[in-house]
């Protein structure tokens, strides 16, 4: 595949440095504009491997809430975000729920479970 | 048409339909009010100045004046009937630079005329004094005693639940689409929800007086223009204005004012522009900023960091002759029986000074009827006095704790600017005049017209009308059909919202241009 | 649970701030410590910031809101902390009272030797900002808009325009897109983004939502439900560039436009607000003007991370036990002097406990009624004489005093309060 240059914000940190990545949509071959290693790390894994934490709610039944806020344990495959949160819309709870409670254990098989953010007892 | 005959239906509930509902309430007869929005007063009753004018202002023989005054004289009595705010404070008309003042003495002159009484020159040194926050430059003023202030919707609101008490039906998201007319005499009127027979029809229908009337095929030539006036609300603490200040008045209007209210606000306000829609009530860039200039003019430390709200207001501006001789004014009330077809008391162009005139209007209607052999038989058990609800954050500390013990929904704070509990809010949607929208009660408890402006209020106000009212709150609205809340539960997405949305990410890696 | 009628500490809302200041308070041995939260549950605003950023600094974890809240509300408790929720503060004093209703509580009475104000924020709203334009349903704040989607469960729209580029707003944009509906735009009136790059990033870009710096809302369009919003671009002064209009099609507005301190109880008490942040003029232990009153959080001043606000909290809340400690030693090292049979009045009404280590004290009084005969002035500890002194007779034109020597020392440390009577000395 030809080469071609993705320009990224980094945003490891709050300098939020303009990255160039070459690369051909698989290999990075050149990450520009970074002012440390940690942007040269950044601008390859948002080409290879961009991954976000992903954080939203399901449904509850007899929780003092109809919802309760769920969060991705570690960071997902990003073009995985819209079908967990569609899976994550047809989830129904039943209260009480405690923090940390696996909602969905491996979730869309990437090996991350979606844990509740809170207690919620029931009414 | 339906069976149900009425002796009266009265077509809307702005100040006017109401208060001639609960007028004519005393007498035996079967009245219907109609009102085409969600909730009473929601037409120019909502949005004005709320000033009970003293009557310097109207042409000296006009009908305005002659209603002005009588009408000014019955507030009191009036406010202790029915128990909403109402403050006699006076007006001030406030010249800056020697060259207004001859037009205090102009007013003055036609007060005098219009028999308004209790009327003082200042000079402005005293004006200074009972105003201290006043434009330096003031030269004099022109106090009128009578003048006052209260809370308008509290006195539309207070005299339909009186008219209601006293029997009155109300209707509202009913609105008035024709008449049934045989021969000369109309005896029904059309509406969306049927057809009502009637001996006689009211039109009280403020900014569409005018289709209603053409609708008997009355006075072609009689043209309602909607005048709109912006104006802004200021922060209670931040600034204080003791008075009702207007400046010298101009051939269109009183003029741009500086008015304290009965909430303890300060609002000023308005400016007077031509408009086409009925219910154009965009406020505007231009008309702030002509509302602002006018208002520097009188108090020069207003600050618009002070403002916490802003509305606009549409005054039914008529083109009525005034029917006195010798008096040459275009722009008078219409309150007549037509000579052209019977069963209709017809008013038109009841822009200010209407709320002031309404309670006179009311009792003029009842002449009309009388004169035209209508036999009014007064009921025994009339009722006069409507008690208001208690609001909770007026009550003394040992009141409020015994509000609280025998209902503890008066415990629960739901507007915190404005100390609004969950108590009265269910007492308002229960009360005689039924409410269903947030704006609704917004009107009755003041709630979500302070420094939040609803931000915290919303959520719990719509789940207190869901409950009370045996509905989903996504059928609440703001102010009737059309302005709902919210569309939906955040979980009942809809498939083709789901497609749509993971489409827009699918479109190639992150980009990085901001 | 039953309430006390006075608390070493009690703060107000039980956000970050509150919830710090409540476990500090404690920590640093304050014995009665408060907590009063309007809401049914602990947590203030973090309840409904459902997204991570959270604990970076304080647990060196990343975590929602809720959890963060959740944390410290199970600390506090487990260390005693009471809570009052469902109760609104009414009114605070300079004398540190308090007034709070509650469903539940009713109109409740309470007083502090030490008050924390811990209210947060308001949100800017749209009279403030001035747009112009109808008044229709959909025009929300972002916070308000957050509320109802995170926790009331309800979606206040279907295509949303959101102004300003603060945190609240972007954070919105992507949750408004999780569940489903379309923001079209983000207008930021400045020429910068007000809010973090990395929110930028991952809640605009990830999801194609532009953003338009130097641009706002010239009206709202729309007469029940808002039906558009007229974006324009602005010049260096924010007036509108005439000729760059657009009309937007939309449902909801929402407004990310900045947050005001909520000092309205602040002011009450007779704190002194700074104009500049809008929050109490404060010291470096967060103690406002007004002794024994103190001020965490963004009710100070608006902060942009928690990990900060929590530790503002920990300050405040280690002064106000601070301060209240010294106020229970300060009273409880007093012995009150009362006026018993046939005294008018006894001065000093308070006395230090320790002022006898230094020299006797003198009491003077004024009688009742005339005694024209031989009296004992007498300071009594209930039934038991502490000190007396006899006169030749007393009356009410002459005042009268009695000693109270420091033998009496050890009498004075063991009673409640003291008691000072004229009596006749015949026949005791």
């Amino acid at each position: 595949m030809a080469e071609e240059i993705t320009k990224l914000i980094c945003i490891t940190c709050p300098m939020g440095c303009a990255l160039q990545v070459t690369h051909d949509g698989k290999m990075v071959t050149k990450v520009e504009g970074s002012q440390c290693k940690k942007g040269v790390a950044y601008g390859e894994a948002e080409i290879k491997d961009p991954r976000r934490m992903v954080t939203s709610t399901v449904r509850v039944a007899g929780g003092g809430h109809p919802l309760v806020a769920v969060y991705t344990a570690a960071p997902i495959p990003k073009p995985l975000i819209f079908d967990l949160l569609a899976e994550l819309r047809q989830v129904e709870l039943h209260a009480p729920v405690k923090m940390g409670q696996v909602v969905v254990e491996n979730a869309l098989g990437t090996g991350v479970n979606v844990v509740a953010s809170r207690d919620l007892p029931v009414a | 048409m339906t069976d149900k005959q009425y002796d009266v239906i009265i077509i809307g509930a702005g100040v006017v339909g109401a208060m001639i509902a609960r007028t004519l309430s005393r007498y035996k007869l079967d009245i219907l009010l109609i009102e085409k929005d969600a909730d009473v007063c929601m037409g120019a009753s909502a949005a004005n100045t709320a000033i009970v004018h003293a009557g310097y202002d109207p042409p000296p023989g006009s009908l305005k004046a002659l209603m002005n005054v009588t009408g000014n004289r019955m507030w009191d009595t009036l406010a202790g009937e029915l128990n909403f705010p109402f403050e006699r404070r006076g007006d001030y008309v406030v010249a800056v630079g020697q060259e207004e003042l001859p037009k205090l003495d102009e007013l003055y002159q036609a007060g005098i005329k219009n028999g308004v009484p209790g009327m003082l020159m200042l000079g402005g040194d005293e004006v200074r004094r009972r105003e201290p926050n006043i434009n330096p430059e003031v030269s004099g003023a022109l106090w009128a005693s009578t003048g006052g202030i209260c809370d308008p919707f509290a006195v539309v609101i207070a005299a339909a639940e009186n008219a209601v008490v006293n029997g009155v039906t109300v209707m509202l998201e009913t609105a008035c689409q024709g008449f049934v007319i045989e021969g000369q005499r109309i005896v029904g009127v059309k509406t969306n929800r049927g057809t009502f027979r009637c001996r006689w029809a009211i039109n009280a229908a403020g900014l569409y007086s005018d289709v209603v009337m053409h609708e008997a095929g009355l006075r072609p030539e009689f043209k309602i223009t909607p005048r709109k006036g912006e104006y802004y609300v200021f922060d209670r603490a931040e600034i204080t204005i003791n008075n009702v200040l207007f400046p010298v008045p101009t051939k269109v209007s009183k003029g741009i004012l500086v008015t304290t209210t009965v909430h303890g606000n300060t609002i000023i306000g308005p400016n007077a522009q031509d408009v086409e829609d009925k219910e154009d009530r965009a406020v505007t860039a231009a008309g702030l900023d002509e509302i602002w200039q006018g208002a520097v003019k009188l108090v020069p430390k207003l600050s618009l960091r002070q403002v916490i709200a802003v509305f606009a207001g549409l005054r039914p501006a008529g083109n009525g002759e005034c029917t006195t001789p010798g008096v040459n004014y275009k722009h008078d009330f219409v309150i007549e029986i037509p000579q052209q077809v019977s069963g209709l008391v017809n008013l038109g162009g009841i822009e200010s000074p209407g709320l002031t005139s309404s309670p006179a209007i009311a009792e003029r209607v009842v002449e009309l009827l009388k004169d035209a052999g209508e036999k009014l038989v007064e009921k025994r058990d009339w009722n006069p006095i409507r008690n208001a609800r208690p609001r909770f954050r007026d009550l003394p500390r040992e009141e409020q704790k015994l509000l609280i013990r025998n209902d503890p929904r008066y415990g629960r704070i739901v507007c915190r600017c404005e100390s609004v509990t969950e108590g009265e809010i269910v007492a308002e949607i229960h009360a005689p005049v039924p409410v269903r929208t947030y704006d609704a009660l917004k009107r009755r408890t003041w709630l979500g017209t302070g420094r939040c402006q609803g931000g915290f209020d919303t959520p719990r106000v719509v789940e207190i009308l869901a409950r009370e009212l045996g509905v989903s709150p996504q059928e609440i609205t703001k102010k009737g059909p059309g302005s709902q809340f919210l569309m939906r539960r955040t979980k009942a997405v809809e498939p083709e919202e789901a497609r749509s949305v993971s489409q827009r990410q699918d479109r190639g890696g992150p980009n990085g241009e901001v | 649970m039953a309430l006390k009628t006075k608390y070493d500490v009690i703060i107000i809302g039980s956000g970050p701030a509150g919830l710090a200041a409540a476990v500090a308070a404690k920590k640093e041995g304050a014995e009665d410590v408060l907590i009063v939260e309007r809401d049914k549950e602990l947590g203030g605003i973090l309840l409904q910031c459902i997204h991570n950023g959270f604990g970076l600094e304080t647990f060196k974890e990343d975590m929602p809101g809720p959890s963060y809240a959740q944390r410290f509300a199970q600390e506090a408790l487990s260390l005693g902390v009471e809570t009052l929720p469902d109760a609104m503060v009414l009114d605070v004093t300079s004398t540190r009272h308090l007034y709070a209703i509650g469903k539940w509580s009713g109109l409740v009475d309470l007083e502090a030797r030490a008050i924390v104000l811990s209210m947060g924020c308001r949100e800017r709203t749209r009279p403030q900002i001035r747009i112009p334009g109808t008044r229709p349903a959909g025009v929300y704040t972002a916070g308000t808009a957050q509320r109802f989607v995170n926790v009331e469960g309800w979606m206040p729209g279907k295509r949303f325009v959101i102004l300003g580029s603060g945190d609240i707003g972007m954070i919105m944009a992507r949750r408004l897109t999780f569940e489903g509906a379309k923001v079209e735009r983000v207008l930021e009136i400045m020429p910068f983004l007000t809010g973090l790059t990395r929110n930028y990033v991952q809640c605009l870009l990830d999801y194609n939502i532009p953003l338009q710096l130097g641009h706002t809302v010239k009206r709202i369009l729309g007469n029940h439900r808002v039906e558009a919003i007229e974006a324009v671009r602005v010049d260096a002064k924010w007036n509108p560039i005439p000729g760059t209009e657009e009309v937007i099609p939309c449902d909801t507005l929402l407004l990310s436009v900045g947050l005001t301190p909520e000092n309205e109880l602040s002011k009450k008490a007779g704190v002194l607000i700074d104009p500049v942040t809008g929050g109490p003029f404060v010291d470096e232990g967060m103690q406002t003007n007004v002794p024994g009153i103190f001020a965490a959080g963004n009710v100070v001043h608006v902060y942009d991370l928690v990990d900060w606000v929590t530790e503002a909290g920990y300050l405040a809340g280690r002064s106000a036990a601070r301060f209240a400690i010294a106020e229970r030693k300060r009273a409880t090292g007093q012995v009150k002097l009362q006026a018993g049979d046939n005294v008018r009045y006894v001065v000093p009404q308070v006395m230090d406990r320790e002022a006898l280590a230094q020299s006797g004290q003198r009491l003077q009084m004024r009688v009742v009624k005339p005694i024209e005969e031989k009296v004992w002035v007498e300071i009594m500890d209930g039934q038991n004489l502490v000190a007396r002194k006899g006169q030749r007779y007393a009356r009410p034109g002459e005042m009268v005093t009695v000693d109270l020597p420091q033998k009496a020392y050890d009498a004075v440390q063991k009673a409640d309060h003291l008691t000072v009577r004229v009596v006749k000395r015949g026949g005791e």
